[in-house]
């Protein structure tokens, strides 16, 4: 029994002198700094070498870190290889939250030309992403409409819409509603509602007719139901507050009157049971299976099913934008650049540069952003078009994109405001939501104390 | 006892006329090769110390390190001395968390060691026959099947047109079905089933490989003086498994409170944060939220929890084994 007690102490002893020595290690310095690049200045700024935003005529290879399950950027990148012989793609995939959380750590260590990447006001605001002002002089993107960039300008208190570009977009997406039309023209709808009443008549009829009225997902760490309070909040109210309070405006607030009025309509859709029964533990690709299976009169959801869904669906799905309170009211949207950002590290930070300007304004690159992406094209107003067909969904989420950009209703997601707030705030207060558990006001009450406490720390 | 041993050496030493001199030697020759030894032992020792050093201990040390400092994992860091531990009491979302894992206790644990005790006990009893060989089988089959497909099976059946629900609908139970994992009631118990249908075959295969090393004549023993089935369990096959018990509550009570890959495949933490557990919480604030800091002191507070539970569990086992 001594002896044993003797090994353990010489165990103890030799652990704590094992661990002393390691602590020692580890222990001399505070973690973090060091990893900016040396082109940074101070503020995180980049400046290109040259200045010759093309690819040359050399061999280059650029390291492209995307998210998987989208086909658009691999078509773009065969295209773009095809036109630039001396351009070869080094393709790496994840899913859109391996990406979101491994950004920072990406863009640092293993600093990618192209990276899709989720709001950019942290990574910017750490001098991790390459600054594109000089890129987009030298490409004319000063030209394009500026509400185009704005989601992607970040000044140097990490706020966006404003300051220096530091990403461009694929193209840019909207949100709205997706409907079945056999089982729409079931309960007697043979056109979209033009006001919220309209929409909550065909909801409850939809659920008299047996027909859930939408399979809209809301589980996991995603909650769905953002996309259709966003939207009423535009119906409610003023998008230039919602864009605000993402992008952290000093003294902005998500807990506003109108918005609680749009959170309460809400709630009111989820107490008239319009949502499946199990919305709770529904995730994305539920919902869209559910959809594709005429299970669900209604989807709130963004133009990237565009393409899918006329090729899953075809002449059967139709899209409108969430309704005005009364006829003729101005209308919102969801409307956000499908982000692509380059590291402040890059080896070829301007031909990536390069090659985000060609998707905008190549006439191929263009065709493939709308007829595959589904979305409209980022670039110059009067760019070329792809013709498309007219009976298509794509064709009318086209539509409804301009009708967006002639109410100037579009609006950054309010998941995107700070890096958490979606997984960490948005989704289970809008679980708590269809539990009961929480009203509307308490939901926003609850979002904005979260959002204060991340901008604050 | 040293004593006794030496004299009797010099003992055996003095009969068969060993000198002094080659006794010296001896010794030198003992003390050469226990030193070769201790050369073989620190060579086979150094190189798992090293990793173990690498790969436990330095992770260890910097999370420690880290928990004293607000970090987003990127830029400089801001030492906060024990701010992070403090905003950990009044946090109601990780404190919850906790408390979660502790409630999974019940279902990644107790369940399955008792079910794993009952079904070892009457596989006991045929143990020799085929249907033995199925049973355990099937029983241990959920073990070797990876968290993340046994989650994702478990979400299927489990979903609102699920085999549970439908059985249930089949059995006239209908207005009992439900959205199991995405109702705030039902969520933490239905991550714990999964968790206790995974466990079970592990418990069971330990457990009775405990039951096999109890004597035979201890039951016949005790059926001639009239012991039935319960009676023999309790009495024989309970303290003669005790060991095992204890090693099988010592690896689900961990498996408990570490749960993060079914979690995450089944719920991600939903809904409303009902079945948010530590690990899952971790991950969120040094993934999502870059609170690295943060999320290393929770990380240490959990270890301290898991090795508060954990250990007096060890004892108890060790000194009833005694």
């Amino acid at each position: 029994m001594s002896r044993s007690t003797g090994r353990s102490r010489n165990a103890a002893a030799a652990s704590s002198v094992f661990l002393a020595s390691i602590l020692a290690l580890t222990a001399c310095s505070a973690p973090g700094g060091g990893t900016t690049d040396d082109q940074a200045t101070a503020d995180g700024d980049t400046v290109a070498a040259d200045g010759d935003w093309t690819c040359g005529t050399d061999d280059v290879t650029l390291d492209a870190y995307i998210e998987t399950g989208f086909p658009l950027s691999a078509a773009l990148f065969d295209e773009f290889e095809a036109q630039y012989p001396n351009v070869t793609f080094d393709v790496r995939e994840d899913q859109f939250a391996v990406i979101t959380q491994n950004a920072p750590r990406v863009l640092a260590d293993d600093p990618p030309d192209l990276m899709r990447l989720p709001q950019v006001s942290d990574l910017a605001a750490d001098g991790l992403l390459y600054n594109l002002d000089e890129a987009a002089t030298a490409l004319g993107w000063d030209e394009w409409p500026a509400s185009q960039l704005q989601q992607m300008r970040v000044d140097d208190e990490g706020r966006r819409g404003d300051g220096p570009l530091y990403a461009q977009g694929l193209n840019y997406s909207m949100t709205g509603v997706f409907y079945n039309k056999e089982l729409a023209a079931q309960i007697g709808m043979t056109e979209a509602p033009a006001t919220l009443a309209e929409l909550d008549g065909f909801m409850q009829a939809a659920k008299d007719a047996g027909i859930t009225p939408s399979t809209q997902f809301n589980g996991g760490a995603t909650g769905g139901l953002a996309f259709p309070l966003q939207a009423l909040m535009a119906s409610y109210g003023d998008v230039s507050a919602i864009n605000d309070w993402t992008f952290q405006q000093p003294g902005s607030t998500i807990d506003t009157e109108s918005n609680v009025e749009a959170a309460a309509h809400l709630q009111k859709w989820i107490e008239a049971g319009y949502f499946a029964e199990d919305i709770n533990s529904l995730d994305y690709s539920m919902m869209m299976g559910r959809f594709i299976d005429g299970e669900s009169l209604f989807i709130f959801n963004g133009d990237w099913e565009s393409g899918n869904l006329d090729t899953q669906m075809p002449g059967n799905v139709g899209f409108f934008l969430m309704p005005p309170l009364e006829e003729g009211g101005t209308v919102g949207a969801m409307s956000a650049p499908l982000t692509y950002g380059i590291s402040a590290k890059a080896e070829n930070p301007e031909c990536a540069a390069f090659f985000l300007d060609w998707i905008a304004t190549n006439d191929e690159a263009r065709t493939i952003a709308v007829e595959i992406g589904g979305s409209h094209p980022m670039g110059p107003s009067d760019a070329f078009m792809p013709e498309v067909d007219a009976d298509s969904v794509t064709a009318q989420t086209l539509a409804a994109g301009a009708t967006i950009a002639e109410d100037n209703g579009s609006m950054e997601f309010i998941a995107n405001a700070t890096g958490a707030i979606y997984a960490t705030s948005w989704t289970p207060n809008l679980q708590r939501l269809v539990a009961g558990e929480i009203d509307a006001a308490a939901l926003l009450a609850s979002v904005q104390a979260d959002y204060e406490s991340e901008i604050g720390s | 006892m040293a004593t006794s041993r030496t004299t009797g050496t010099s003992g055996v030493r003095e009969a068969v006329g060993i000198t002094p001199h080659s006794h010296e030697a001896r010794r030198r020759a003992l003390r050469a090769r226990r030193l070769r030894r201790g050369w073989v032992a620190l060579g086979l020792v150094v190189p798992a110390a090293v990793a173990y050093a690498l790969f436990v201990l330095q992770p260890l040390a910097l999370t420690i390190q880290y928990s004293f400092y607000e970090w987003n994992g990127v830029t400089e860091s801001t030492w906060v001395g024990l701010e992070n531990y403090s905003r950990l009491l009044s946090d109601s979302r990780m404190l919850g968390s906790i408390g979660n894992a502790l409630q999974l206790i019940i279902y990644f644990s107790f369940v399955p060691v008792i079910l794993g005790l009952l079904a070892a006990a009457v596989i006991r009893k045929f143990a020799t026959s085929r249907l033995a060989l199925v049973s355990r089988t099937v029983l241990f089959l959920p073990q070797v099947i990876p968290l993340v497909a046994a989650g994702i099976m478990w979400t299927w059946l489990l979903a609102t047109d699920g085999l549970i629900n439908e059985v249930m609908r089949a059995l006239g139970l209908g207005g009992l079905t439900r959205a199991w994992l995405g109702d705030t009631n039902t969520a933490l118990p239905a991550v714990g089933v999964i968790g206790a249908w995974v466990a079970l075959g592990l418990c069971l295969i330990l457990l009775l490989a405990g039951m096999s090393k109890i004597d035979p004549a201890l039951y016949e023993a005790a059926r001639i003086d009239g012991a039935g089935a319960v009676r023999e369990f309790f009495s024989i096959t309970l303290p003669g498994v005790r060991q095992e018990v204890g090693v099988a509550v010592t690896v689900t009570v961990i498996s408990a409170l570490a749960a993060f890959d079914i979690v995450y495949i089944s719920t991600q933490g939903g809904p409303a944060n009902s079945t948010m557990v530590p690990g899952l919480e971790i991950y969120y604030l040094g993934f999502f939220s870059r609170e690295v800091g943060q999320a290393s002191a929770l990380a240490v507070v959990f270890m301290a929890l898991v090795l508060a539970v954990v250990l007096p569990i060890q004892r108890f086992t060790r000194e009833d084994a005694r």
